[in-house]
């Protein structure tokens, strides 16, 4: 019996090391080695309330900011061990040798969104990397040791059940195609959905959402679906978004639209507090909601001229040298185009506190997993979900007894249907794309998503091959999520119900596949205990 | 623009390599050679310059912006990342790819770089103790980390041949960060391993300077690794 991680970015590493470090072996299952992860490509920073720039910050503020970021959807008992941990977190990746800026009184610290108090740690715009790198070589000695096992160019195939029970998982070798059974427990780490919306975020194609698909197939829950992030500052290069990071703005960026020829900066003008650091979603929407005016121009720009040419150079020589290569524009000279574009997903497989599914012995964490983010995700929380999540996974999968099988086999030989390998055809994925890109943009409507329902149903085939219709599954289910869902709340905004609506709709919105239909329910958010 | 792109493929690890031109019509210069991967697997008709149906093209790629090293592959010659080429530089619209060569060939633009990961293990990259902060240390540091471990280094060093005893700069770039980071008395492993791996078999032709992808400052490294592990001149 062995533990098995599937995936190796952020989550994947740190269950890993939190496995290592308590001397019980694991195994580090990914498609491709962490370097081409997508974690790597996070810029902007990492939460944590360290009270470094005499701000009186506390864990209560980031708390209280991370479940107003999320409109009131996230578990406030698992946001509160989120935020109580984050000072430790950065402080051990810092022992960890993330090269973070320090000051006199300690690790420097940016603002971010949604957030009044500098509590974001970074390095320049390149933070997801320099956080992987540290993870990588920690790992390292516990390869050497021979307490984690690597697996880095293999495919997760299925999840090995035993009357509802998870006994291990089928993996294969994308070199020889040789596929594996580990025992055990699993942990998924596998990433967001990038692929529901190919080519059309600023993710990695390594997120294919596949393995979510597949498991959401064998029966794991899902929750929350319907909330995807728009990140506000993206730009269009080829094949993708390029993500603008949100410390752009951290650092003096300002968004502005030109009204009747003049800039018009409209969010500070309109949210005088935080300005341009509002929310995301706030952003996003607000962006939408210019350029739709008849006095404006379609397109708002990101003005960075003003910021000094210290902080480019200590803080955003990454993020310029971007620009530069890849919009040929130098954001130190002019403002730069930017629209809103898909970025992270709030949604995913159903987890509790602890990161337990709905399937004994299957836990799961990072951007997969639904956890901490509610309705909209802060800037500088995904890096921290995804370090504490697969940490709290890897704990819980140490300290919580073994569910057993109903056939109480010794091995879980036998426990899987051997299926050829199949995968979505390029054609497929990108009209699912196209249906879901139309009916879940920023601003929704029940009439669009009722047609990308229709659309989805009727390319349900039964000559399509088994990964395109679990593709197509999870896309609908996607979909009915974001139909059910009859109220506005942070990046699920409706203009057929554009208010927000708790008594009916402050609850999780879960997912199950089970004999051949979607079925939705909502279900409670747990009450925040006593400390 | 009317593009030629050769590739040359292999259609598994021990099946005979052989090149296969198509052609593609674009006018967006802008486009990357990832994007034209991508575009032509998508073309469920495509057919080659003798009108023999092309199969399914084989290559990595993951973050499409120069963040992961995936799609390194060698591009008119030279290694370099797919994501990071654009369809303009090539005037003459002549493309040729073909997998690094300095890794087995899994299937086509696909080849096994694992000897890089085992390296940094036998070279002992990670950090025993608790990192000490400087701020120089705090840039090498920070340079180090950038690097995304896609081989074009290795490709192009005269001296790196793999299996052999030296390990070139996909090695001693990252092994910046813990020379940089271990106390100092904490660092005789590393330096042993490095004089050994990396030192000894280095011949200072800087080649990886000029092909990484990533411009890290390579030259830059190896002169504080040398110092440091060397000289015994502890720079920072």
């Amino acid at each position: 019996m062995s533990i098995n991680i599937i995936g190796a970015g952020l989550a994947g590493l740190s269950a890993a090391l939190t496995f290592a470090e308590q001397g019980k072996p694991c195994n580090l299952i990914s498609y491709a080695p962490s370097e081409r992860a997508q974690s790597v490509m996070a810029e902007g920073g990492i939460n944590a309330a360290l009270d470094t720039s005499g701000e009186h910050d506390t864990v209560e503020e980031h708390y209280a900011d991370t479940l107003k970021g999320g409109v009131y959807l996230a578990d406030e008992n698992a946001v509160w061990g989120l935020c109580k941990n984050a000072p430790e977190i950065v402080r051990k990746l810092d022992r960890l040798g993330v090269p973070f800026s320090h000051n006199e009184k300690g690790i420097v610290q940016r603002y971010f969104g949604g957030q009044k108090k500098k509590r974001t740690a970074y390095v320049k715009a390149s933070t997801g990397k320099m956080l992987v790198t540290a993870l990588v070589d920690e790992v390292r000695k516990y390869e050497v040791k021979g307490l984690i096992t690597r697996y880095p160019r293999h495919r997760f195939v299925q999840l090995c059940l035993d009357n509802g029970v998870c006994r291990g998982v089928q993996i294969a070798d994308r070199f020889t195609n040789e596929t594996t059974v580990l025992s055990g427990t699993v942990i998924i780490a596998c990433g967001g959905m990038a692929g529901l919306f190919d080519g059309m975020t600023t993710g990695s194609t390594h997120n294919t959402s596949d393995a979510v698909a597949t498991l959401f197939a064998q029966g794991v829950e899902l929750a929350n679906l319907e909330f995807v992030q728009y990140h506000p500052t993206t730009i269009g290069i080829s094949g993708k978004r390029l993500l603008i990071s949100e410390a752009a703005r951290g650092e003096g960026g300002r968004l502005f639209v030109r009204r009747n020829g003049e800039p018009w900066y409209f969010m500070e003008e309109k949210y005088p507090e935080l300005k341009n650091l509002m929310p995301r979603d706030v952003v996003s929407a607000e962006m939408v909601a210019v350029t739709a005016r008849d006095d404006c121009e379609d397109q708002v720009y990101l003005d960075m001229t003003g910021i000094d040419k210290k902080v480019w150079k200590a803080r955003l020589s990454d993020l310029r040298d971007q620009c530069v290569h890849y919009i040929a524009v130098d954001p130190m000279k002019e403002p730069i185009p930017v629209s809103p574009g898909i970025h992270y997903f709030m949604g995913g497989i159903y987890v509790d506190e602890r990161h337990r599914t709905n399937i004994g012995n299957l836990y799961a964490a990072g951007e997969c997993a639904c956890q901490y983010h509610g309705a909209n995700r802060l800037g500088g929380n995904s890096l921290l979900g995804a370090i504490y999540g697969g940490s709290v996974a890897a704990q819980s999968a140490i300290s919580i007894p073994l569910v057993k099988g109903g056939a109480e086999r010794s091995e879980p030989e036998g426990l899987y249907q051997t299926t050829d390998y199949t995968e979505v055809s390029p054609a497929l994925a990108q009209k699912i794309s196209a249906i879901l890109y139309c009916s879940l943009p920023i601003m929704r409507n029940e009439a669009d998503m009722l047609e990308a329902q229709r659309e989805l149903s009727a390319l349900l085939t039964p000559d399509k091959n088994e990964a395109e219709k679990r593709r197509l599954t999870l896309a609908l289910a996607m979909v009915q999520s974001a139909v059910n869902r009859r109220e506005s709340r942070g990046a699920h905004k409706r203009t057929d119900y554009p208010e927000r609506d708790d008594e009916h709709f402050r609850k999780t919105g879960v997912v199950r596949y089970e004999n051949g239909k979607i079925d939705l329910t909502l279900r409670d958010i747990p009450e925040r205990r006593s400390e | 623009m009317n593009y030629t792109i050769e590739i040359l493929r292999q259609r598994g690890r021990d099946a005979e390599p052989y090149r296969q031109t198509v052609r593609f019509c674009t006018d967006d210069t802008e486009m990357s050679v990832a994007t034209l991967l991508k575009t032509l697997n998508s073309m469920a008709d495509l057919t080659d310059a003798n009108g023999k149906t092309v199969e399914k093209i084989e290559w990595e790629c993951s973050c499409l912006q120069k963040k992961c090293g995936a799609c390194a592959m060698r591009i008119n010659g030279k290694p370099r990342l797919a994501c990071d080429t654009k369809l303009g530089e090539f005037k003459n619209g002549a493309i040729v790819l073909e997998p690094l060569k300095k890794f087995p060939v899994i299937a086509d633009l696909i080849v096994d770089r694992s000897v890089m990961m085992e390296n940094l293990k036998s070279i002992g990259l990670w950090l025993e103790k608790e990192a000490r902060h400087t701020k120089k240390g705090e840039d090498l540091a920070y340079e180090a980390s950038r690097c995304l471990q896609c081989g074009c280094c290795l490709e192009v060093c005269p001296n790196f041949i793999p299996g052999e005893a030296f390990y070139s700069a996909a090695s001693f770039v990252p092994t910046a960060r813990v020379l940089s980071e271990l106390p100092k008395k904490e660092k005789a492993d590393i330096i042993d391993s490095y004089v050994d791996k990396v030192y000894k078999g280095c011949g200072k032709s800087l080649s990886c300077r000029d092909i990484c992808p990533a411009q890290i400052d390579v030259e830059h490294l190896l002169v504080n690794n040398n110092a440091v592990a060397v000289w015994k001149r502890f720079l920072y």
